[in-house]
């Protein structure tokens, strides 16, 4: 039954390219284009699908920093849209387009599918990898893009709180993720945290119930995982000296334990203790969840109560704000938003007036003239409500040093003529991070083109600005 | 290094009646490869994951050496698991991306440097050991990442489909050199794949699993030669067995107007709840083409050849009471895969022709046959 339900669910999604025009019933068979998308995008189709990706033209290409991965992966401007395409196993790309599918239904922060394209060729006949095709999560950096800006000397631990939430996440729906690691996530800034989006969901997979030691191992990995990566950055002088890897490794699990333990841990006390029932909502709303079901219990004869919450949702802050104003923003952000619609509502003396009025005013005389401000050259990599919350920060350490308070077109000003131009990632770094992210790809052609001893006597290359320099299946 | 023992370990997930993994009895010995083998959902990832900690075990125990792991965290029980995706990092050394997680396990320089330098040495990677990633061809880069399990000298090596993930190429080439790297670590190695040609290449022993029930274990050509039943005998092999049901009288397998004689010790074993009828298996290399007058032949209606040069293929339909045999076709299609048809393999310059009847004499030292009401095996 469930099997044909999946099969019911491609089936609806599938679409055929069949340029062979053979019947098209055996367009899913071996060595014949078939592209099953979650979109009519006609230019999806007019794609060089019979071309390696590592070899795709440049004009077709958008330059945005990547992480590194085994695989060969690029970002393509489809019509509005930029597409990230992935080569890989036919299998691996379709259980990965199933399992995002299905954490996407689930709520989970990660890329969107877009589709699966299997039955490539080469124009000589020779069979190509598939595609997995995912859409670019907007403003989003992978880690090593963090690192190479002049950046606060706390980031590695905002990076873990962020991954440590979301892995946290996962496992509350019963998801493992067998391959955790910083590489494996985009990070959008929110506010002064991070938010964390799952990128790869290759070796993951959803349970009914996950057992200690799926959650423990996912832990560990990702210890292991973050202090390689980090001893990486360390090794490129791309790391704060002060920062320690390991510390930052073990700094995830304790937030990770902590977390869990307050999202699905019992607590029991006395019966007159009732306003420890409203204190732990509190506290798993700061953290930033909502309660849906809470389990209370009378236990030890009636004498004591235990309460353990059963469904919590994340995104406490974000749902409120978006129910004010419609704005669809990361959590912290929208804590920073809703602190300053009620300091705006207090200024006003309009206490007593209906939330939602003050919100949509506040919208229309203080967020909407600020983020107008963005200038256009910015709009592709600044995100509204970060500006904004940027824009609070530097208006307050402005009113600090003058000594008393500034209005916000002032502060908006200044900030996007001192601080903006530096948030920016520069064309030389940028070059340095898609060669470092393509310095791990584990491609064939490169093995079926260079036999190792060959290679090893040619010596290492320099490679800076050709994004497929480090992919010699280009050789 | 150490054996892994499954002592009647049974895994029944939440909400489900029946066990995925049922009963399980397994040795594997000091230093095996072991690979796992059965179709999708046939319980080998389960029992991978319950060695690994991932899974609960809700019946039984699980050994590594003599200490029982059962309820182990995965961490604390001394096994990698080899390939999960590991990523290279770019501004490390080859030495450092293989040694950084002893380093994290907090060993001194001296010993990580020289388990490094052993590990290096059997993967070929020792004069690129100060390299970085970035100047490594892809196969290297590979060998690498093979190497990060290896310098952890773990009790026992887990790999759960490790080739599922490359791509064609690579997948062959990574195969050989996972079975040799095997064979000179000496590390005991549990490997699950659901392709049988991996496991018949790659195991020192093979366990079939099939509905969370163990089939057999044995070493490859065991199985190929002695398939202890009907599953193993249609799962293991390509192309696979050829398998039919047919009345038996007089001793001889009734195969329309023909007959095929069969040995009396298995007939001998046949019950009565077999209904008078025997399951008659043989491989393509185990039949040839006979005179139209051999007494001790089956007649095959030629549907298509293939001639491969070497070898040519016969595949075809058992004519039974003067027609295609329906009832054979049909219960052999649900064991063997060749399009439901029986195939044999003879010298490429001897094909019939297409819509030619040809009799087929099976080799009776080669012939397999099982119970219909077991599926055991009877000779």
């Amino acid at each position: 039954m469930e099997d044909f339900q999946s099969l019911r669910a491609a089936r609806a999604t599938s679409v055929n390219a069949d340029f062979s025009e053979a019947n098209p019933a055996a367009a899913s068979d071996e060595g014949q284009l078939h592209i099953t998308a979650a979109t009519s995008n006609p230019r999806l189709f007019t794609l060089p699908w019979s071309t390696p990706l590592s070899q795709w033209p440049d004009d077709l290409l958008v330059k945005l920093p990547r992480g590194i991965s085994r695989h060969i992966v690029r970002f393509v401007q489809v019509g509005s849209d930029i597409l990230a395409m992935k080569e890989i196993s036919r299998s691996a790309a379709e259980h990965e387009y199933e399992a995002l599918r299905q954490l996407r239904k689930l709520d989970i922060p990660c890329v969107e599918p877009v589709g699966v394209v299997t039955g490539r060729s080469s124009e000589k006949g020779e069979p190509l990898e598939a595609i997995l095709i995912t859409k670019h999560l907007r403003y989003s950096l992978p880690y090593r893009a963090l690192f190479s800006r002049n950046l606060r000397s706390d980031t590695a631990d905002r990076l873990v709180d962020a991954l440590a939430v979301l892995l946290v996440r996962l496992h509350l729906i019963g998801f493992y993720w067998g391959d955790v690691s910083l590489s494996n996530v985009l990070f959008i800034r929110d506010a002064d945290q991070f938010g964390a989006y799952l990128v790869d969901a290759e070796t993951g997979s959803l349970y009914p119930r996950l057992t200690d030691g799926q959650r423990n191992y996912d832990l560990d990995l990702a210890r292991t995982n973050i202090i390689g990566e980090l001893m990486d950055l360390n090794s490129g002088n791309l790391l704060p000296s002060s920062v320690d890897e390991v510390e930052v490794g073990n700094r995830l699990v304790e937030r990770y334990d902590m977390l869990w333990d307050t999202l699905t841990g019992t607590e029991s006390f006395g019966t007159n203790e009732m306003w420890r029932i409203e204190k732990r909502v509190e506290k798993l709303n700061e953290l930033g969840f909502d309660v849906d079901e809470l389990d209370v219990k009378t236990v030890d004869g009636g004498r004591r109560i235990s309460v353990r919450p059963m469904v919590v949702d994340a995104g406490y802050a974000s749902r409120k704000l978006l129910k004010l104003t419609g704005l669809d923003v990361q959590e912290n952000q929208a804590r920073r938003l809703l602190n300053d619609l009620d300091g705006y509502r207090a200024s006003t003396w309009r206490q007593d007036q209906d939330e939602e009025i003050v919100a949509t005013d506040w919208m229309r005389e203080v967020y909407e003239p600020t983020v107008r401000m963005i200038p256009p050259e910015y709009q592709t990599t600044v995100e509204p409500a970060q500006f904004f919350h940027d824009v609070l920060t530097h208006r307050w350490y402005m009113a600090e040093q003058i000594g008393h308070d500034v209005p916000m077109p002032v502060a908006t000003n200044d900030y996007i003529k001192t601080v903006l131009p530096q948030t920016q990632l520069d064309q030389q770094s940028l070059a340095e991070i898609n060669a470092d992210a393509d310095a791990g790809v584990i491609d064939d052609d490169s093995v079926a083109d260079i036999p190792d001893d060959e290679f090893g006597s040619r010596g290492p290359r320099e490679e800076d600005d050709d994004q497929d320099a480090a992919v010699w299946s280009t050789d | 290094m150490a054996s892994v023992t499954y002592d009647h370990t049974t895994r029944i997930y939440p909400g489900n009646t029946t066990p995925s993994v049922s009963d399980l009895n397994l040795d594997i010995k000091d230093g095996e490869f072991m690979v796992l083998v059965g179709p999708s959902g046939c319980g080998k990832s389960t029992t991978l994951r319950m060695l690994a900690g991932l899974e609960e075990v809700n019946k039984g125990r699980i050994l590594i050496g003599d200490k029982d792991v059962t309820t182990m965290q995965p961490k604390d029980r001394d096994i990698a698991m080899v390939f999960q995706n590991y990523a290279l990092y770019p501004h490390m050394t080859v030495a450092d991306n293989m040694g950084f997680a002893l380093k994290i396990a907090g060993e001194d320089k001296a010993t990580i440097r020289k388990k490094v330098e052993q590990a290096a040495e059997i993967l070929d990677l020792t004069e690129f050991l100060d390299r970085k990633p970035r100047a490594l061809s892809g196969g290297q880069r590979q060998r690498v990442a093979m190497g990060r399990a290896i310098v952890r000298q773990p009790k026992v090596f887990l790999m759960d489909e490790p080739l599922s993930n490359l791509d064609a190429k690579l997948r062959v080439q990574t195969r050989t050199q996972i079975a040799t790297l095997q064979r000179q670590l000496g590390v005991t190695t549990l490997y699950v794949t659901h392709d049988q040609t991996e496991a018949l290449t790659m195991g020192d022993r093979i366990a079939v699993l099939n509905l969370g029930v163990l089939q057999q274990v044995g070493a490859p050509t065991e199985l190929y030669d002695r398939p202890a039943n009907v599953f193993v005998a249609g799962f293991i092999g390509s192309p696979s067995m050829n398998l039919s049901v047919h009345p038996v009288s007089e001793g001889k397998a009734q195969i329309g107007s023909d007959s095929v004689s069969l040995p009396t010790d298995a007939v001998a074993k046949l019950t009565p709840e077999d209904n008078g009828e025997i399951i008659l298996g043989f491989r393509p290399e185990h039949a040839s083409l006979a005179s139209a007058g051999d007494t001790d032949a089956f007649s095959l209606l030629v549907r298509n050849t293939e001639d491969l040069g070497s070898d040519g293929y016969i595949y075809g339909d058992i004519i039974a009471d003067d027609s295609v045999a329906d009832s054979a076709a049909a219960t052999s299609a649900t064991m063997s895969d060749q399009n439901k048809m029986t195939t044999v393999r003879v010298n490429p310059r001897e094909l019939p022709a297409v819509g030619d009847t040809v009799k087929i004499h099976i080799d009776p030292s080669r012939m397999h046959l099982f119970s219909p009401a077991t599926g055991e095996r009877l000779n």
